[in-house]
């Protein structure tokens, strides 16, 4: 048997990953859950009027979405550290930040995109109109993924930490806030019939940029955490 | 020529080093800043609009440079601990952290001491404070991070990756929080810049700046003492520096 190229051992490892959270579906469903919940929370907070509701609906939307990547960031690298793969994954000949780049992948296959395919049924409970669809969504679709990038980082680096949960959050949130103001914005501009393609381009130019350099921070971070 | 590069990240060295250079950093610090606080508070001309309320500018600025000149230099630190492996590099970044968050906390005090007569609010959302608090989480996470860690070298090494992934961000950081509020608010960007600043306001300022240059080196000299104490307690070198002293 010929051994597999890069991009093969990425989707094996694509594969391997949806494989187990077809397995472990809950653990899929639970911050789909938890971002609706959020969202819920606004309009009992604040006030059922659409019309109020409306002007906030982007930032609720995404910090929802925010708040709903972090949650299952936890449990992104954890199970491989603790069984060993991720051992043997930093001794392999293949590159380490490519392949935690492949899973990190299938995180955003798993967390960022059901955000998107759900942000039309949130976006209209809290009043956004129709013709915001489009934007919200492909805001959501390049905001997760910097957000997936930036929180594997945070995941690699306290994964090797007992009860790291609140950590993540207090490292990852401070340095996504930028993803937040360009997401939030886009939405907000779109809703005030204005062009949007400032805000998305940057927010393109920013998935580009972490996408390039993050792997390299990921894989420093995990050889560390392995390493006894 | 590279020796007294090596010589510094020696232990005992860098200890002794430190503790000579530091009354050299130390009392320049007090004369200036004393120097620019009489220079600021009594010398300089009242500002015909803002009257007397300017005059926390001599702590707001300094501090405000200060708090991102030691992020970076606590970046570059761990850049250099991380790619040569240098255990004194590591301990000057871990120095650094509490007094830029330090630093930071002073700004953003003086800042909506300052904001209270001026804009009649406390806290006003404008992207230099805004950004500024980001700052101040940066390091907080930072310290987290490191003291999440028993080993030290893991805490170093773990805690170096964050502040490069923070070096990185922190313009990122700057221009959305900018670019956010030119949208939602124009004017006040230009609240806090003045146009121009006379020669008798500004030379008290520049003093102040150079006074807390030299106390942040001085402050650094005591943790950095303190840090490699803390690193060596095992080392036999310090029952001979408990001798000299």
């Amino acid at each position: 048997m010929s051994a597999p190229g890069l991009l093969g051992i990425m989707r094996l490892i694509v594969a391997r990953d949806l494989k187990l959270a077809v397995r472990h579906w809950d653990q899929v469903v639970q911050p789909l859950i938890f971002f609706v919940i959020v969202t819920t929370l606004f309009p009992l907070a604040i006030s059922p009027a659409l019309d109020e509701l409306r002007r906030i609906a982007p930032g609720v939307v995404w910090v929802a979405a925010m708040l709903a990547s972090l949650l299952s960031l936890e449990s992104l690298f954890r199970p491989d550290v603790e069984d060993g793969t991720m051992e043997q994954w930093a001794l392999s000949a293949q590159p380490l930040s490519i392949l935690l780049l492949a899973k990190t992948f299938t995180h955003w296959l798993l967390s960022g995109l059901p955000l998107v395919l759900m942000s039309p049924v949130v976006g209209t409970a809290l009043g956004l109109p129709a013709s915001v669809w489009p934007v919200l969504a492909l805001s959501l679709a390049l905001g997760t993924g910097s957000l997936s990038i930036l929180g594997a980082i945070g995941a690699a680096l306290t994964v090797a930490v007992r009860r790291g949960n609140v950590l993540l959050a207090l490292l990852v949130l401070p340095l996504e806030m930028p993803v937040l103001i360009f997401g939030a914005r886009a939405v907000d501009l779109a809703m005030q019939g204005e062009s949007v393609v400032g805000p998305l381009n940057l927010m393109a130019a920013l998935l580009l940029l972490f996408a390039s350099l993050g792997p390299i921070a990921m894989a420093a971070a995990m050889r560390i955490s392995v390493e006894t | 020529m590279w020796l007294w590069f090596h010589k510094l990240s020696s232990p005992p060295h860098a200890f002794r080093t430190a503790g000579r250079l530091r009354p050299w950093f130390f009392w320049p610090a007090v004369l200036l800043i004393a120097i620019g606080t009489f220079g600021g508070l009594v010398l300089a001309p009242e500002d015909y609009q803002q009257k007397d309320a300017f005059r926390i500018l001599y702590v707001h600025v300094p501090s405000a440079s200060l708090s991102l000149m030691v992020y970076v230099a606590m970046a570059v630190g761990a850049a250099i601990g991380l790619i040569w492996r240098m255990k004194l590099a590591h301990a000057f970044a871990a120095a650094c952290a509490p007094i830029g968050a330090w630093f930071t906390v002073l700004t953003l005090a003086t800042g909506s001491i300052y904001g209270k007569p001026m804009w009649g609010t406390w806290w006003e959302w404008d992207p230099r404070l805004t950004s500024e608090l980001i700052l101040l989480f940066l390091y907080l996470g930072y310290m987290a991070l490191r003291a999440s860690f028993d080993d030290t070298q893991r805490a170093d090494r773990a805690s170096a990756i964050l502040a490069i992934v923070g070096v990185v961000n922190v313009p990122i950081v700057k221009y959305s929080v900018v670019w956010w509020n030119s949208l939602h608010q124009g004017p006040s960007i230009s609240k806090l810049s003045a146009p121009s600043i006379h020669g008798s306001m500004l030379w008290p300022l520049l003093v102040m700046m150079l006074g807390f240059v030299l106390y942040f080196a001085a402050v650094m000299c005591d943790r950095i003492r303190s840090e490699i104490l803390r690193r060596e307690r095992n080392a036999s070198w310090l029952s001979e520096i408990d001798a000299e002293t």
